[in-house]
């Protein structure tokens, strides 16, 4: 008998009585025989909770990675998260819960995702958001199905700037949708050159900042664009700093959430941001959080436009998504509230320092440039003669940073790419600096 | 009015985390970002201690209704009780600490557990290929989907096999998950057994087909007894066979869909594996493939090399990534734990207790509601609410909360009127399913005498009915600014 389960034999002979069966394996008569006769077992043993913690607790120890000073970045960034948060997502009325199909037994989950909209709006500048996609990546690859849907045409245009595994992503969405996307290409200053806009071009999808941190100029784009979609993909640790997406005329803002309250993870689960103007409402995927009142006028809410979803819609609804990232949602509202205005505003504000501190160190050694000129967030791309040798040199003092082979994905070699955020020390950065010193002449 | 949300507590200058001070002055800072860039007015966000912060979560959480609280026998959506170990796991610095693109050599311990589970899954679907990557059960169909485009595509049979099949007891998803790659969507009837009807399955079948996705046992809770017969015939005319596993709880340990004629599984961790719904995501949504779609799972694949654990992106037939990383792997670390703890033996228990659970309380409940399909049930099955005279479905489902119980899923399956989707799992005693059919019987004993305990319900939630209809037409989906 599991610890999960509560019947005992005596419950078993009950429960079988009430049903009219004389044993367990009746229940199962309707499985055709030929099934039933092919099954095999896995071979495993039951095992007591200690022995599952103690072997489950070695594998996690085999990942030497979880010692090592990240300076990675690449989509994943390594923010402090404050123990309050971590306090929320364990309640377990709020964990152990559903979608809140039924609104008057969710309100707590239906309040927070109200809570979570209001602040994603104000952070991206949009006039509505969704509750949560899986992640950033497939948030731009629904953005990007949504501007087909609305403004017909098939070409995305791309920069070769986006994070390489975000538009791998969204290549397979897109081939699947029949789309074709379309490269743009990135100058000196590690900024999007767009010349003109192709027929049949249904969106321009832009990283804020892109991969290479450089923090891109969005004025006059969605006046170039026309009709077509200017779709914002968004650090939103940056947009404690930078112009919200929303000012400068974006039709979609998505990004990934990780960074808002959530570790690493080894990637997953994540955050799908995603906000768009209030004109698309009825074309957004996802699930929305709605106020209205109960029958006795008291403020409550509910799950709005459901008519736009898939269990109502079928074959014709804005998405297929049901179940998103909702507790990766309240994680990024708990950091969020946390934080609030003067505290996101601190996490920008020191990693963006941080991460020019470093860039202005490392670049002054011999052999070590910026690969762009153009400004950057807290993440920047450095040109060396080794950058193989680089890496070990910095693993050596135990530091990690992004394998040059996935630089290399976005047509940028022999460079590195590193990330700085808040918690990166002093003591670290110095480290970082006299690690590629060391051996060097 | 008050919100009731965190913007409704707090002061300015307020906060409920702390953080390392600036080292420079603020404007020499922000002069690194160009003027037109530069954020001129902070985003509104809330300004609260962290007792109060505290507080206002509590408070919700209190507002809440989990599967920690009580019965939550929520149709197709296997709300069982979600174990405390595996909570702890997934949160271990050597877990969750660890970046995705770190290499290779430094995260042998996460790709063990990929490993490992992949083995596990593949075992339990009785299928050869898998892939973690599916962030959720539609995102495992989506998957699915792009997979049978990539097989036919590579065949040349593309251009021609447009169509998929869906009997009419489907998971809403799978239309939807179908309509995003492209394919028209043909819905199959249920015949008066509530499986799929061969002659007209036989009838649809042709070579402008790519094939068809099942639910098993669909979501009235029916087991496809013709379920070889189903693939068969659907092999036979050249397309493949989509296996949900929404429902995989009926069968676990005594059936496996590979043996059926799967030719893509999905699984719902979140579901049958215990991992927690997370007030509606995040989940995990693995999928499993017979030997000829193997070559177009997406990439990368982990590969064992004797100890060691590799990942393997040369695979040129690949549809892909679905995912930007390997997958919600903390949801995997759950799965996994859940799966060690339960061993052959534990998993076997869960289908006999779930399905068990089920037929005990239908045979209990049809005494007082409709059940339209009178028969062996799997782990869950759909009562109607019609025939208890003004009250409706959505009526009794508010009702069961001042009960003390979670409703039922309701209106779903859609070839039932009024109905109530009932899937009690396992993990819930007897004594618990007697009293939640003592609820049901006497709402149906209310219904009669007097209907407007029902209509007026719940009185004893934290709000009252709440008017659905408004939220739709005066929309308010964010706080205005003060």
């Amino acid at each position: 008998m599991s610890e999960y389960i509560p019947h005992t034999p005596a419950d078993i002979r009950a429960l079988l009585e009430g049903v009219g069966l004389r044993d367990v394996e009746a229940l199962f008569s309707d499985i055709p025989e030929e099934v039933r006769r092919r099954f095999r077992p896995l071979g495993l043993p039951r095992r007591d909770e200690d022995w599952v913690r103690r072997y489950l607790t070695g594998l996690s120890e085999r990942s030497t990675g979880k010692g090592l000073v990240p300076f990675l970045g690449g989509g994943i960034y390594d923010h402090f998260v404050p123990a309050v948060v971590e306090y929320v997502l364990s309640l377990p009325e709020l964990y152990t819960a559903y979608t809140p199909y039924q609104a008057e037994v969710s309100q707590g989950t239906l309040t927070w995702m109200f809570e979570y909209q209001t602040m994603i709006c104000e952070l991206t500048g949009m006039e509505v958001a969704n509750s949560s996609m899986y992640d950033g990546a497939t948030a731009l690859a629904e953005a990007a199905l949504m501007a087909h849907r609305t403004v017909g045409g098939k070409k995305v245009l791309v920069p070769r700037s986006l994070n390489p595994r975000v538009r791998e992503v969204l290549a397979t969405y897109a081939w699947g949708a029949g789309l074709k996307l379309v490269d743009v290409p990135y100058g000196d200053d590690g900024r999007l050159q767009l010349s003109e806009i192709p027929e049949g071009a249904c969106a321009l999808i832009v990283g804020q900042p892109n991969f290479f941190g450089v923090i891109e100029d969005l004025s006059g784009l969605k006046d170039q664009l026309g009709e077509a979609f200017l779709i914002v993909y968004v650090n939103p640790i940056s947009l404690g700093v930078l112009a919200p997406p929303g000012s400068f005329g974006a039709d979609v803002v998505v990004g990934e959430g990780q960074v808002l309250g959530l570790p690493p993870s080894f990637g997953g689960p994540l955050l799908g941001i995603f906000a768009t103007r209030g004109e698309h409402l009825r074309r957004m995927p996802g699930r929305i959080s709605g106020q209205t009142v109960d029958a006795e006028g008291k403020v409550g809410y509910v799950m709005a436009f459901q008519t736009r979803e898939q269990h109502i819609r079928r074959e014709r609804a804005t998405s297929n998504i049901c179940t998103n990232s909702a507790l990766c949602a309240l994680a990024a509202t708990v950091y969020l509230a946390a934080l609030g205005p003067g505290g996101l505003r601190r996490v920008a504000l020191l990693s963006l320092e941080r991460a020019h501190r470093l860039a202005e160190e490392v670049s002054s050694l011999p052999g070590y440039e910026l690969a762009f000129s153009g400004p950057f967030f807290n993440e920047f791309a450095l040109r060396c003669p080794d950058p193989m040798g680089a890496v070990k040199k910095l693993r050596r003092a135990g530091i990690a940073v992004l394998p040059p082979e996935e630089v290399e994905k976005a047509g940028l070699e022999g460079a590195l790419l590193v990330a700085v955020t808040e918690r990166r020390t002093e003591e670290e950065l110095a480290r970082f600096v006299s690690a590629l010193k060391g051996g060097m002449g | 009015m008050k919100s009731g949300t965190i913007y409704d507590l707090g002061a300015p200058g307020r906060r409920a985390a702390s953080l390392p001070p600036l080292t420079e002055p603020e404007q020499k800072i922000l002069s690194l970002i160009p003027a037109e860039v530069r954020r001129e007015e902070p985003p509104w966000l809330p300004e609260v201690s962290q007792p109060e912060l505290v507080r206002h979560y509590l408070r919700l959480a209190r507002l809440n209704y989990g599967v920690d609280s009580g019965f939550y026998p929520l149709g197709s959506c296997t709300m069982k009780y979600n174990p405390k170990l595996n909570e702890g796991l997934a949160r271990l610095p050597g877990f969750a600490g660890l970046h995705p693109l770190l290499p290779e050599e430094e995260v042998q311990g996460a790709l063990a557990v990929l490993w490992e589970l992949s083995e596990y899954l593949k075992g339990i679907a009785g299928m050869p290929g898998i892939s973690l990557q599916p962030a959720a059960g539609a995102h495992g169909e989506l998957t699915g989907m792009l997979l049978f485009k990539r097989y036919f595509q590579d065949r040349g049979e593309l251009e021609r096999r447009v169509k998929i099949l869906l009997p009419d007891s489907a998971h809403g998803t799978n239309p939807a998950s179908a309509a995003m790659v492209g394919f028209r969507v043909v819905s199959i009837p249920s015949n008066e057994r509530g499986t799929v009807d061969l002659q007209a399955l036989e009838a649809a079948l042709g070579e402008d087909v790519a094939g068809i996705m099942l639910t098993v046992p669909n979501t009235l809770g029916i087991f496809e007894e013709e379920i070889l017969e189903v693939t068969e015939l659907v092999h036979e005319a050249g397309g493949l066979c989509y296996f949900d596993g929404a429902n995989l709880n009926a069968y676990l340990g005594r059936a496996r869909p590979g043996d059926m004629g799967a030719d893509v599984f999905h699984f719902n961790l979140h579901k049958t594996f215990s991992t927690p719904h997370g007030g509606g995501g995040p989940g995990a949504g693995p999928v499993t493939v017979s030997e000829p779609l193997v070559p177009y799972l997406p990439v990368p694949q982990v590969v064992k090399e004797g100890e060691r654990f590799r990942l393997d992106y040369d695979r040129p037939k690949s549809i892909g990534r679905v995912h930007p990383y390997y997958g919600n792997f903390l949801v995997l670390v759950r799965a996994l734990a859940y799966i060690l703890t339960l061993g052959d033996e534990g998993l076997r228990e869960v289908s006999v207790g779930a399905v068990l659970a089920a037929n005990y309380l239908k045979e209990k409940l049809k005494k007082t509601y409709k059940l339209p399909y009178d028969r062996l049930c799997k782990h869950e099955f759909v009562l109607s609410g019609e025939g208890l005279g003004e009250v409706r479905t959505l009526d009794i489902a508010k009702r069961l909360i001042d009960y003390g119980f979670h409703p039922p899923t309701i209106y779903f399956p859609l070839i039932v009127k009024e109905a109530l989707m009932i899937e009690p799992t396992e993990t819930e005693p007897k004594e618990v399913l007697d009293a939640f059919a003592a609820a049901m019987e006497r709402i149906a004993e209310e219904a009669r005498r007097e209907p407007r305990l029902l209509k007026e319900a719940p009185h004893a939630a934290p709000v009252r009915r709440l008017d659905e209809a408004r939220a739709a037409r005066q929309p308010v989906l964010r706080l205005p600014r003060p």
